[in-house]
């Protein structure tokens, strides 16, 4: 039997079916370039995985331990399941404690119908979350000209502060603390208002997947541009 | 799972704002269908005081936010076969939960409704259900059958449910239903 030697790919399974794809690329763009879609809230296209949200989770055949299809690179001989009743079960899982961590509340939100957490629980029939819920009262800034965070629907997805980093070359926006009391911050935990760095750029709002960041005056599907990274990404490489 | 010819339907109205109900009534001329299969034994639109036995399906819209609706509550699950949680106050608390990010959120709504809003002998009136620290989705009070997500639910959906549910059917909600 001879055999392609190609250094450059990796030969793998994705639902039974046998691919080849270049090495290096992870799990979740392997599928992707294939047509299989496997859902996903915290990345975004033209911004580095991040794994945080866990809703892209795969099975790998020898392993029970579920892999983040986003950050797990794609290795030769693998055969990963993207979509099974008990993966299904678990992305519920994952949407319905993102959904009682915080105080999520649609009617109320100017996310309401262009929500990508609302959308994904559509998806996967979560009709109600099992879980007590949190009711978390955390901070609202309304301090910049029109950019204002509502921490409450925030589910630390960190688009908004890879945006601003990687995109925007800014970085006012990070994380603070950890565990339950994670939350995203301004330049040194200042109000948006005073954090000098902020370019202003709009481009946190437009990649926030919920309601947490949103321009003050403006209809939020105008605002949201899921494509805003992955466009600057492609202008600035073809520029170089 | 249903056997007999005619449903005993009912319907409850908890801490809600009664738009839940007004999407029930949006079924409009499908509601000419719904009752030759049905038999309405308790509603806040057909007045009827004491919550009766053997009821087969029971609709609830809003929260539980007191005493008298917990026991409300858990009266209409002891006596009901399937019981429906209609709407987002019901299903998720929604805007009537809004109050429990606050600490003693039962005593705070009070004293902000009655005493910080009045110059002239405020007081906290003591004659209303003592309401609860938090105001609760049902199915954190009871065991609940069957979720009708929405603000308010789409009339569409809650025929959807009621159909399936009066057939013996299980509704699927996976792309159906919209939360929140």
């Amino acid at each position: 039997m001879s055999r392609r030697i190609d250094q450059n790919t990796v030969k793998l399974r994705i639902n039974g079916i046998q691919l080849e794809v270049p090495e290096g690329i992870t799990i979740l763009k392997a599928a992707e370039t294939n047509g299989v879609e496997i859902p996903t809230l915290c990345e975004l296209q033209g911004l580095t995985p991040y794994g945080g949200c866990r809703l892209c989770v795969v099975e790998i055949s020898g392993t029970t331990k579920l892999f983040p299809a986003c950050t797990t690179p794609a290795a030769s001989g693998m055969e990963i399941t993207t979509h099974s009743p008990k993966l299904f079960e678990y992305r519920k899982l994952v949407l319905q404690t993102l959904l009682a961590e915080r105080t999520h509340i649609c009617a109320v939100c100017v996310a309401n119908e262009h929500c990508e957490l609302q959308a994904q629980a559509n998806n996967h029939g979560v009709d109600h979350v099992m879980y007590e819920r949190n009711w978390s009262c955390e901070e609202v800034d309304s301090t910049h000209d029109f950019l204002v965070i509502d921490r409450n629907r925030c589910i630390l997805c960190t688009r908004c502060i890879r945006v601003c980093d990687q995109i925007e070359g800014a970085h006012t926006l990070d994380l603070k603390l950890r565990g339950k009391n994670t939350n995203v911050i301004m330049d040194q935990d200042q109000k948006w208002g005073d954090a000098k760095s902020c370019t202003s750029c709009r481009k946190c709002a437009k990649v926030c997947p919920v309601g947490a960041i949103y321009i003050e005056g403006e209809m939020i599907e105008l605002t949201k541009d899921r494509d805003i990274a992955a466009f600057l990404t492609k202008r600035r490489n073809r520029q170089k | 799972m249903i056997t007999e010819s005619k449903v005993r339907l009912a319907t409850i109205w908890l801490s809600g704002c009664s738009g839940c109900h007004m999407s029930f009534l949006d079924l409009d001329e499908r509601l000419v269908d719904l009752a030759k299969k049905i038999t309405l034994v308790h509603s806040p639109i057909a007045d009827i005081k004491e919550f009766p036995e053997n009821v087969d399906v029971t609709l609830i819209e809003g929260a539980v936010a007191n005493e008298d609706q917990k026991a409300m509550l858990v009266k209409a699950r002891s006596r009901t076969k399937l019981l429906v949680s209609l709407g987002d106050c019901a299903v998720t608390g929604n805007v009537t939960a809004l109050r429990n990010a606050w600490e003693h959120s039962d005593q705070a709504v009070l004293k902000r409704a009655y005493a910080d809003q009045s110059n002239k002998n405020p007081q906290i009136p003591n004659l209303v259900p003592k309401l609860l620290v938090h105001a609760r989705p049902l199915h954190e009070v009871v065991t609940v059958d069957h979720y009708i997500p929405g603000c308010p639910p789409n009339a569409d959906l809650i025929n959807y449910v009621l159909t399936e549910l009066l057939a013996g059917r299980q509704p699927v909600m996976e792309g159906r239903s919209k939360y929140g």
